[in-house]
């Protein structure tokens, strides 16, 4: 249990540094850098308490997806730009009162999660499979998810599947005038039609688009 | 005590992994160059050693010996963990390949979670790289490079669902067992197809190596590296290309099985039998390689997203039902 410890504390020292770094580091793009950095450990302290299932696909979607839109959004940023300006202290009375604000309110409702816990026995679970022990936690969360909370499941995905189509029909525009090549058509192109053998009379030339 | 030996006796593993995988590399970099020359019919590397076959040692040395350079204006830190992190990426991901039913490093449960994973995150060396360097062609080769391989990493994660859905278990060795009465290859054909496809597009090979399209990018995210810096690029991509390999020998053909379990087949070890798979398919991809042309990168994103993706979700869709209307799915436990 030592080494378990051990690696425990470590990265969560590692999640905790990385966090208040992200919103620290002057550069964007290093704030986005230790927040994969914070996904990472968060991903390995899933993994140590044995929700491997959870902390491959925090690193798959998390890391792998979002963050990396993260990064592509932020390096289109001028970052030199943003470097040599010092961040202007002006609206900082006004932003650390709102900040305040959410901060605590984050903090009351990890207070009511945590103690929550104690009461976890009289709650009704709305599931109610018996957690097996001996099948292997990808196998207990399918089937937990796919037969009791199979709407609520389904629900959530309908919702990114919205927000996807929503984000999409926004920012597309149908732009005019663009050549479009079909590649039915391009493919589909014999010699008959593209190559024909005219009769030049001389002097005359041949006249296109006849 | 015992934390001791348990370091030592996983290190000495990871060493006796690690070195194989190098040198096969190596020796991956000349077929693949022997097998383009064949193709075109040129000689390829013949001088270095036997048939040429140390003329990626001869590479490595002088890359050794080169400068390595750091652009004036480059971002010192990000530039050079760029390369390190694309090699031990790719290096890692060796630990959950199953070589037979007992040689594997780490047999986890989520094995082809975690190879998928670490496939993902491949990305961010490149994607590094090109922006650190502070420069024009390797942030253009950077960003296509990201744009390229979250889109067909979508495509080869619904592939695994097809086979998975076939196993009923994340486990790698079990996913080889699954397939001791026929290959996955022979009923989700088309899915390997797609998958091949996806593996070349993901590890940017020809004819998807967009990020590095030198006619019109120089060499993408690696134009500004030297020396051993490139070197690591460039060890990293094939030890990629040869992941990818592993990854669809163990999915479609049956890993370290024999392809038929009679006498004069299975007295090989399952070691060579995935070597044997994985040179195959990595001689497809290099004849790919030679033979196709450059794909535009609208025609890329089209085939991933309008072709590909509808195709394998369908095909997800006829797997699962087929399996459930014919009481054919895998028991779990």
């Amino acid at each position: 249990m030592l080494a378990h410890s051990l690696f425990f504390y470590f990265f969560s020292t590692v999640a905790v540094f990385a966090s208040i770094m992200v919103t620290v580091s002057r550069n964007t793009v290093y704030s986005v850098f230790f927040l994969i950095l914070v996904f990472i450990s968060i991903s390995i302290l899933f993994i140590m308490i044995g929700a491997e299932f959870l902390g491959m696909i925090m690193l798959i979607v998390y890391v792998g997806a979002v963050a990396i839109l993260f990064l592509f959004v932020v390096m289109m940023l001028n970052i030199t730009e943003q470097i040599t300006k010092r961040p202007i202290r002006k609206g900082f009375i006004n932003n650390i009162s709102v900040g305040s604000i959410v901060g605590v309110i984050i903090f009351l409702e990890l207070l009511v999660a945590v103690g929550g816990w104690k009461y976890k026995g009289t709650f009704v679970s709305l599931s109610d499979i018996n957690l097996n022990l001996a099948i292997s936690n990808t196998h207990a969360l399918g089937n937990v998810l796919y037969t009791d909370y199979i709407h609520l499941f389904q629900i959530s995905g309908m919702i990114l599947l919205v927000a996807m189509i929503g984000a999409i029909t926004l920012t597309f525009s149908k732009r005019e005038n663009i050549k479009r090549q079909s590649y039915f058509n391009q493919i589909q192109r014999e010699k008959d039609s593209a190559v024909s053998l005219v009769e030049v009379e001389s002097g005359k030339g041949v006249k296109l688009d006849d | 005590m015992i934390y001791i030996s348990t370091f030592f006796s996983e290190i000495y593993k990871i060493v006796f992994l690690l070195l194989p995988v190098l040198v096969s590399i190596a020796l991956i970099v000349w077929l693949d160059r022997r097998v383009w020359a064949f193709v075109q019919k040129r000689k390829g590397p013949n001088v270095v050693g036997p048939f040429g076959i140390l003329q990626t040692l001869a590479d490595a040395l002088k890359f050794i010996f080169k400068e390595i350079i750091i652009p004036a204006s480059a971002n010192k830190v990000i530039f050079v963990l760029a390369p390190i992190i694309t090699l031990t990426l790719a290096l890692t991901a060796w630990a959950v390949i199953p070589f037979s039913n007992e040689m594997v490093l780490a047999n986890i449960n989520v094995g082809i979670l975690y190879l998928f994973a670490i496939s993902s995150l491949s990305v961010y060396g490149i994607i590094m790289g090109g922006w650190a360097s502070n420069s024009k062609y390797p942030f253009l080769g950077a960003i296509r490079s990201a744009a390229q391989m979250v889109s067909y990493e979508v495509s080869i994660g619904i592939i695994i669902v097809n086979v998975l859905l076939c196993v009923g278990s994340l486990n790698l060795n079990k996913i080889v067992l699954a397939q001791e009465n026929v290959w996955f290859i022979f009923p989700l054909f088309p899915m390997f197809v797609v998958f091949f496809i996806s593996a070349l597009a993901e590890t940017n090979r020809p004819p998807f190596d967009l990020p590095e399209a030198e006619s019109e990018l120089v060499a993408g995210y690696q134009t500004e590296y030297s020396g051993m810096m490139y070197a690591m690029f460039w060890l990293g991509e094939y030890a990629n290309i040869l992941l990818l390999c592993a990854l669809g020998s163990i999915l479609f053909l049956g890993g370290w099985l024999s392809p038929i379990d009679i006498y004069p087949l299975n007295l090989l070890p399952g070691v060579f039998w995935l070597i044997f798979k994985i040179l195959g398919l990595f001689i497809l991809f290099s004849l790919v390689k030679a033979i196709v042309p450059r794909y535009r990168f609208d025609q890329l994103m089209r085939l991933g997203w309008k072709i590909f993706l509808p195709l394998s979700l369908i095909w997800v869709v006829l797997t699962a039902s087929f399996l459930f209307f014919l009481d054919m799915l895998p028991v779990t436990g």
